[in-house]
């Protein structure tokens, strides 16, 4: 029962791993690059709903609202104005550049908010639990879990169903024919960083609400939803989602084992995977 | 054959010149040199030592690794379990860091070359981590709180009692006199050891799988080959390197061998700032980057918010650093390794009507 009980808290972790890869996945999809500081940007959300929480005095569930057009804009911005410039068939500017606004932001935070760990004030609901089967479940972790399924469902949808996910999809296959066709890769792209930043504002809220956290924590969430896409297959968000749970699960059985060995059981089961399926487990394309 | 192919220049040989006399003034440093001068060199030349192997492996190799930390980390605790375990003066552990170093290269390389572009870096990130969670659980090292070398290992270090003799110092300033001069001598072998294999078949093969694998597979490079020899000399190097430094620090800790920020977040602004690709840009840049951390100490950090946003600024504004600058306005090479193509002075040079288009 009580391996039941670990495996099940494993799947709800993935949910969160899963809301920390999506925005990556999103991004990594559409233009190929890879966004080094995603992890900081989640801990900035998390300081901006924080800070919002104090200046407003209203429940972090609506400071996420306030905070989320905030960040849309910032992705924004930052796509138009800084991450265009590096894309290209060189990697490595867009590497170096992501990596040095990572140091940036961590630092920023760091000297805004200093050391101290920090956490969004819990609502009544964020510590009560629901039995089922004699399995105490929380709150909280079913709400991350659920989250991450929404969140991955309605990016599908926008994917696959309307017209921006087609244009989505058509400058990820060929940028320069989709300019053909009118659409402006450049918009596209700001689009794309846009959303992913609505999905960190919410991987930012339970990066919040279930821990604490502060300037520093950002580079190993990164790790956990690099992983998650790595083991999902580049270009499957549900693929992401497993990558999720399965990091989830082995981190959990092997906290449940020694808790020295929480992070290092993730890591071996990326890596594990890697060796098996060095292409995911559901790789979207052959590219 | 009427044409010979030589990379040499003038300004080069002049350069060259200059560098034997600049390490030989660099070598007799700590005889007027104050000992806070000397830690100062012996950290700007490791910080060198290392940006030159990741500009190695980034820059000509094309693989953009940000889990170096790995073979610091090692090297460092591999020299420490030779001096703690087995007894070995720290001096010779040194080497077993590079062994350790090049070692552990192989499964990191298994992995990782599985991985392609940006996935590589993030790639090499996480086995540094997975290195770093293993490493903190060795006990007989400390485990996760670290330990320090044994005061008998450091006052009994080879040469220490000849240079106290030499220089009429403290164990202590020896010991960094000894550790400078180390320093010193694994930059000359590294960057002399890295501007040899350019010059070579080998460095045109590499730098020709950097720029396109695809081409240099189709003329015959065995590209998976020269990965692999790059990939493992570099975590030679890095190993080296750590296990030196962690010779003058005495003292040892998971979290501090393995910081991405001392040993790959520095050393890529070093390279970046100075010049990726270039064997002058590291050294450019670890100038700089001396310069910038001895002005802005105080400022904690805002000094890392300072670097990052340079670093940002020389790749979106001058991609190829400093260096590339200097180079575009002046075209000084202090390292060519462009090949230049001369008819021979020689004799037959009237009977062959061939002309190679420059």
């Amino acid at each position: 029962m009580i391996w039941v009980d670990t495996i099940l808290q494993g799947i709800l972790l993935g949910g969160l791993y899963a809301l920390f890869a999506a925005g990556l996945s999103l991004v990594f999809g559409i233009m190929r690059l890879v966004n080094l500081a995603h992890g900081d940007l989640i801990v900035m959300g998390a300081y901006l709903i924080l800070l919002l929480t104090t200046l407003l005095g209203v429940p972090p569930m609506i400071a996420v609202l306030c905070a989320a057009p905030v960040m849309f804009a910032l992705g924004w911005l930052m796509q138009k104005y800084l991450l265009n410039r590096t894309l290209g068939e060189d990697i490595l500017p867009s590497l170096l550049v992501t990596f040095g606004l990572s140091v940036v932001l961590q630092n920023a935070l760091l000297e805004g908010f200093s050391a101290d760990s920090q956490r969004l004030p819990p609502g009544a609901w964020s510590t009560a639990s629901v039995s089922l089967g004699g399995i105490n479940l929380g709150v909280m972790p079913l709400m991350t879990f659920a989250s991450a399924v929404l969140v991955i469902f309605a990016l599908n949808q926008l994917f696959y169903r309307t017209a921006i996910g087609r244009a989505f999809r058509a400058t990820s296959d060929d940028p320069t024919t989709a300019r053909l066709m009118g659409i402006k890769p450049n918009t596209i792209f700001a689009l794309a960083t846009g959303i992913a930043m609505l999905i960190v504002t919410i991987a930012a809220f339970y990066l919040g609400s279930r821990a604490n956290f502060d300037p520093s924590i950002g580079p190993a969430r990164l790790i956990y939803a690099f992983e998650a896409v790595i083991i999902g297959g580049l270009g499957s968000l549900w693929g992401t989602l497993a990558g999720g749970v399965i990091i989830g699960v082995a981190q959990t059985m092997g906290a449940a084992i020694d808790p020295e060995w929480q992070i290092l059981a993730g890591h071996i089961a990326f890596l594990v995977v890697l060796l098996i399926k060095p292409r995911g487990l559901f790789p979207r394309a052959l590219d | 054959m009427n044409y010979v192919v030589t990379t040499r220049t003038k300004t080069a040989s002049v350069a060259f010149a200059g560098a034997i006399v600049l390490i030989a003034t660099l070598i007799c440093l700590p005889i007027f040199a104050s000992r806070g001068l000397i830690q100062d060199m012996f950290f700007i030349l490791t910080m060198l030592a290392l940006a030159q192997l990741w500009n190695l492996l980034a820059g000509y190799g094309g693989m953009v690794s940000v889990g170096q930390q790995a073979f610091v980390g090692i090297g460092a605790y591999a020299m420490f379990a030779g001096v703690i375990l087995m007894g070995i003066d720290p001096i010779p552990s040194i080497l077993i860091a590079g062994v350790a170093a090049m070692v552990l290269a192989v499964p990191i390389a298994f992995f990782s070359f599985r991985l392609e572009g940006a996935y590589f870096a993030i790639g090499t990130w996480v086995l540094a981590e997975v290195v770093r969670l293993f490493v903190a659980q060795w006990k007989a090292l400390g485990g996760g709180t670290g330990t320090s070398l044994p005061r008998t290992a450091t006052k009994e270090m080879w040469f220490v009692d000849a240079i106290k003799g030499l220089f009429g110092v403290k164990t202590s300033a020896a010991r960094d006199i000894l550790a400078y001069w180390l320093a010193l001598l694994l930059v000359v072998l590294i960057i002399g050891g890295i501007y040899w294999l350019l010059r070579t078949r080998r460095g045109l093969a590499l730098a020709a799988v950097r720029d396109n694998i695809q081409a240099a597979r189709s003329v015959g490079v065995d590209a998976r080959k020269i990965k692999w020899q790059v990939f493992l000399a570099t975590a030679f190097g890095t190993g080296l390197v750590g296990g030196l430094i962690y010779v003058q620090k005495a003292r040892i800790s998971p979290d501090a061998a393995f910081s991405i920020t001392d040993w790959t977040a520095y050393v890529i602004f070093i390279v970046v700032i100075g010049g990726i690709g270039t064997i002058e840009g590291p050294i450019l840049g670890a100038l700089v980057f001396f310069a910038l951390q001895a002005a802005l100490a105080d400022y904690g950090s805002w000094y890392l918010m300072i670097l990052g946003g340079i670093g940002i600024a020389v790749m979106l504004f001058a991609p190829r650093g400093l260096w590339g600058l200097i180079n575009e306005k002046t075209g000084i090479e202090l390292f060519p390794i462009r090949r230049f193509l001369h008819r021979k002075q020689a004799e037959d040079s009237a009977t062959t009507k061939q002309e190679i288009p420059t």
